[in-house]
This record gives structure tokens, C-alpha cells and sequence, in this order.
């Protein structure tokens, strides 16, 4: 080895490197093939779970159908949701404070060219890529209880991803504003369990009290869930309004996890 | 130009100033060593240098980028060993090379990673997860992990803490060759005999700043003469041997059960007693007159 011809010429460095950014979700891709099994395992089989317990459950015993749907369809389609909350939300909160306190992982990556911006950012996409992929299990499960394919349904990726992103954001900002990790139960209790049961997954929402319909309005899950729906019977106009706000969600959390993460980590 | 410049730097966490009034300059293709007793602040320098800290007054220069607004280009040009273990346990040895050659933007990731096999000596166990190797070999690869992109300066923070001596030889011997082959090196250590064994010139840190440079040698012989008279004995006669060189302008410093008379080929007759161990004066005489005899 010798000190020329190894290292890029000098240049200017940018913000928002692809190469950082790549740099750091291949660290997470080599990590999740140490783990990946674990979690496609559990992807796959809640969803079968919850359609059993609830879609036929429920379904055969109190409900038949609702907002037009059978009971299967419509907690088979709502649980794409649950599925992205539960992957990039949680995972975002432990995977954040476990690799920066617990492991130093952004220790030795901040040493690197690598900014706080482009780490969040890597890890957000790479959580939105990941809930991309495991917000289509529940749809795919629910086929085998009886939901018929349809075209809309190759955009539910997209959706997933898209609020993923947010979700994801959500996480890293929660992680770098708590002490301890036992914090994270006051976020999931006020936060996440509402979201999650609230966002027109088991139930519909406009049976509920005026107040709680107007603040589900704000819960980026109950747009998703609508999207899927709509996906899977037929889009509407205000589906446009669904995405935009999905993807100002997504911007919003992005610039407060980032800086968050940056008084977190830079001293 | 100096690989490393530092004027003035401060750098407080809330009432406490871990950096006060720090000037260091490292000379390219040297070892410096940076001593100093757990507190002094050497940590922090090394976090200042890497842009995981800011400054709250003063310059900071790094292979002649500004710092913290070149902060990133700076660290494309420099490798960091870190004192404590961050390597990703789960992952393989390979890939833990590959994704920090990535993250140094190397183009031939592969030729990146094969070296770092053999620098570490670890090319027998390149599909092996971290956490199946031991603590010899992970120090090994978290140093070929730092000098994945062949650095033109490297920190060194701690690099043996809490290795045996079979393992820190080992090291040494590495770091060595690294100092050979020009690239400079700013390791901070609170071993003296990693300091006297690979630094070219050691600066003393006490209290966020430097305190004393130079070489080993030039240290030793101008703070603490040639020769030091270690005494064993009971307390109270120490206590008595302790006066009594004080008496005849001696320094005298603790050293574990013993004392130590520092300068004893300047004593005068009566001022050292006979069963003292007469050995060359070290670097750690020097340290702890410098940096004080209590631990913080």
C-alpha cells in the first residue's frame, strides 16, 4: 500500500451523498441478513394470526360485513397499516438508541465522510424499503382467505413506503430525545397503540365521536389504510390528498429526526 | 503545513471544560503521543478532530481543512481507531471491512477488504461473525477497518486499553510499521510505555491542554534528570526518607508502595538512603510530576 491512488481525488464534498448513503444502508443490508428470517417469519405469519382471530373470529360471530365489504377484506387490507407501523416505527426507536448507545455504530460511521443528515436518511430508507416489502404480506395473506386481486393493489408498495419514511423518522427522533430506553413505553402507549387501533384497521372510524374522527384525520395509518382499501376496490379523488399528506408527514419527521439526531450525537 | 493545528481550542460540556485553551501542532509523517492521566481531555481532542465535537473557541485545521465546515473532508483523508469496540458483532469479518470501505467511497472495495484481511491476519476467518473471534483479533480489525482507505493520518485513541501484553506487542509492532511507512500518527494513551515505545515526540495533557512536548528523551532528562532512587519500605519510613531528600531539594513522587527521588545523581551525601534502588529516570517520572500524584 502506499498513500497515493487509493483515495478519491479531493473534491468538494456534497450533502446527501449517494455513496454515504449507500455506504450505510449496506451496513444495515449486512446486518439484516444475520437476522432476517426471524423477522420475515413474523411478517408473514401475524397477519394469518390476526385474520384468523378477528377475520373469521369476529367475522363468523358478531360482524358480516362492513362499509360493504366482507369482514376478512376489510381487517385483511386495514392490517397493511399495523404491518408498517410495527416495522419501521419500532424498529426505528431500538435500532436507533441500541446502535448509538449500546453498540457506538454511529460513533465510528460519523468518523467516516459520512454527515448526521445522510446517516438518518440512509436508515430512513432503508426501514421505508424494508415496510415496503413487509406492508404487502397482510394483502398477500388475506388472498388466501379470499381478496381478490387487483391492479391498484402493485401501488400499495409505494404507500408503504412512503409512510414508512415517516414512521421510520418518527422513531429516530424518539430515540434521540429519550435518556432510556424504558422511555420508549410512554411512546408506544400514547403514541403508536392509538394510532395503530384507531385508524380504521378493525373498525371504521365514522361511527366514532366527532372529535376522534376530525383527529384521525391526522393519523398518517388511517391514509394508508384507506389507500390500501381504495387500492384493492377503486380509487377516489381524495386519495391525492391521502398521498400528499403521507409525503409532507414523511419531509416533516425527516428534518426533526435529523435534528435531533444531530444534537444527539454531535457534542 | 502540519497535518494537525489546534489555536486556542476550547470546548465546554455545560460547567465543565474538558478542552481549555488547547495549541498542538502534529508535523507530518511523526507519532505523537498524547499523555495524559483519565479526564485530561484527550478524548475529547480526538472527538474535535473527527467533527464529533465542535469547538467553542478557537481554529482547528485537519491535513489543511477547516474545521467543522471541511469537517467531512477532512475524515475522507483520515482514519480513526476508537478506544472502545464498535464493530458490528453479527456481521462477518469481511463485511465489516467492505461496508467501511464503501462508507470511505474506496473504489475497489474487494482489493480494499483482502489487504485489511491481511494486514489484520485474519484471512482464515474472513465469513466468521465478529463475536466469534477474540479480543486480539477484533482490536486487529478494528485497526485494518481504520486504515481501510490507507489514511494519510491516523488517531489512535487508546489503541491497546485493556489488552494483554502478548496482544499489545502485537499492536505496537503494527503501529510501528504504519509510522514507517510515513503516515502520521496522533495517538492518545495513558500508558507510558506505549508512548516511549512508538512515539516520535509525546505531549503531555493535563487539564485540556499541553502541559509539556517533546521527545521521550528530551522530557525525561529535562524534568526528571538521568537517574531515580525508588525506596521500599513501611510508611512512616517513608515518611521520614520522603523529608529528608525534600530537605535537600529533592523531588520525591509516590510510586505505588515505594517513593521515588527523582534526580539522584544531583543528590548530596545523607540525602538518599543507602538501600535505594538506583534505575534510569523514566518518562513516567515525568508524567506524574507533571500531571500530579492523585488520580481523578
Amino acid at each position: 500500500m502506499n498513500n497515493a491512488g487509493a483515495h478519491a481525488p479531493r473534491a468538494q464534498m456534497r450533502r446527501l451523498e449517494p455513496a454515504a448513503i449507500g455506504g450505510v444502508m449496506s451496513r444495515e443490508v449486512a446486518n439484516f441478513r444475520t437476522f432476517w428470517k426471524a423477522t420475515t417469519f413474523s411478517s408473514v405469519l401475524e397477519p394469518v394470526i390476526y385474520l384468523l382471530a378477528f377475520g373469521l373470529g369476529l367475522g363468523a360471530t358478531l360482524v358480516d360485513r362492513v362499509d360493504g365489504l366482507d369482514y376478512v377484506e376489510y381487517v385483511g387490507t386495514g392490517m397493511v397499516a399495523t404491518a408498517v407501523i410495527f416495522s419501521s416505527a419500532l424498529p426505528a426507536m431500538f435500532g436507533t438508541f441500541v446502535k448509538e448507545r449500546f453498540q457506538r455504530t454511529y460513533d465510528a460511521i460519523l468518523a467516516a465522510p459520512v454527515d448526521v443528515e445522510e446517516l438518518v436518511t440512509a436508515e430512513m430508507l432503508w426501514i421505508g424499503l424494508r415496510s415496503g416489502i413487509y406492508g404487502c404480506f397482510p394483502l398477500l395473506v388475506s388472498m388466501l382467505f379470499g381478496l381478490d386481486p387487483a391492479p391498484g393493489m402493485l401501488l400499495v408498495p409505494f404507500f408503504c413506503f412512503f409512510t414508512a419514511l415517516g414512521f421510520a423518522a418518527f422513531g429516530i427522533a424518539v430515540a434521540a430525545s429519550v435518556s432510556k430506553i424504558d422511555q420508549f413505553n410512554y411512546v408506544t402507549t400514547l403514541f403508536i397503540t392509538p394510532l395503530f387501533l384507531v385508524a380504521g384497521t378493525f373498525f371504521p372510524i365514522d361511527q366514532l365521536p366527532e372529535g376522534v374522527q376530525v383527529a384521525s384525520q391526522l393519523n398518517p395509518l388511517h391514509h394508508l389504510v384507506e389507500l390500501v382499501r381504495d387500492a384493492a376496490f377503486g380509487f377516489e379523488l381524495t386519495d391525492l390528498l391521502r398521498v400528499a399528506f403521507l409525503l409532507v408527514f414523511a419531509v416533516s419527521l425527516w428534518r426533526l429526526a435529523v435534528s435531533r439526531m444531530e444534537r444527539r450525537l454531535i457534542d | 503545513m502540519a497535518a494537525i493545528e489546534l489555536h486556542g481550542v476550547v470546548k465546554r460540556f455545560g460547567p465543565i471544560t474538558a478542552v481549555d485553551g488547547l495549541d498542538l501542532e502534529v508535523p507530518k509523517g511523526i507519532c505523537l503521543g498524547l499523555l495524559g492521566p483519565n479526564g485530561a481531555g484527550k478524548s475529547t481532542t480526538m472527538r474535535l478532530l473527527t467533527g464529533q465535537a465542535t469547538a467553542d473557541e478557537g481554529d482547528i485545521r485537519v491535513l489543511g481543512f477547516e474545521l467543522p465546515g471541511e469537517s467531512k473532508e477532512a475524515r475522507a483523508e483520515m482514519g480513526v481507531v476508537p478506544q472502545l469496540d464498535n464493530l458490528d458483532v453479527d456481521v462477518s469479518v469481511e463485511d465489516n471491512l467492505a461496508v467501511f470501505a464503501r462508507l470511505y467511497r474506496v473504489r475497489d472495495v474487494r482489493g480494499a477488504v483482502d489487504r485489511g484481511l491481511a494486514l489484520s491476519r485474519l484471512e482464515g476467518r474472513r465469513r466468521d461473525a465478529v463475536d466469534q473471534l477474540s479480543g486480539g483479533m477484533r482490536r486487529r480489525l478494528l485497526l485494518a477497518r481504520g486504515l481501510i482507505h490507507d489514511p494519510r493520518l491516523i488517531l489512535l485513541d487508546e489503541p491497546t486499553v485493556g489488552l494483554d501484553p502478548q496482544i499489545r506487542t502485537e499492536l505496537w509492532s503494527l503501529i510501528d510499521s504504519l509510522r514507517s511507512r510515513g503516515t502520521t500518527i496522533l495517538m492518545s494513551t495513558h500508558y507510558i510505555e506505549e508512548a516511549e515505545r512508538l512515539a516520535d515526540e509525546v505531549a503531555v495533557m493535563a487539564h485540556g491542554k499541553i502541559i509539556s512536548r517533546g521527545k521521550p528523551s528530551e522530557l525525561v532528562a529535562q524534568h526528571a534528570g538521568r537517574e531515580t532512587a525508588e525506596v521500599y519500605a513501611p510508611p512512616q519510613r517513608l515518611a521520614e526518607v520522603r523529608a529528608r531528600a525534600e530537605a535537600h531539594g529533592l523531588r520525591v513522587r509516590p510510586a505505588g508502595p515505594a517513593i521515588a527521588i527523582v534526580g539522584a545523581e544531583r543528590a548530596t551525601d545523607g540525602a538518599i538512603p543507602p538501600e535505594a534502588i538506583r534505575r534510569a529516570a523514566s518518562l513516567e517520572d515525568v508524567f506524574v510530576l507533571l500531571t500530579g500524584e492523585e488520580a481523578e
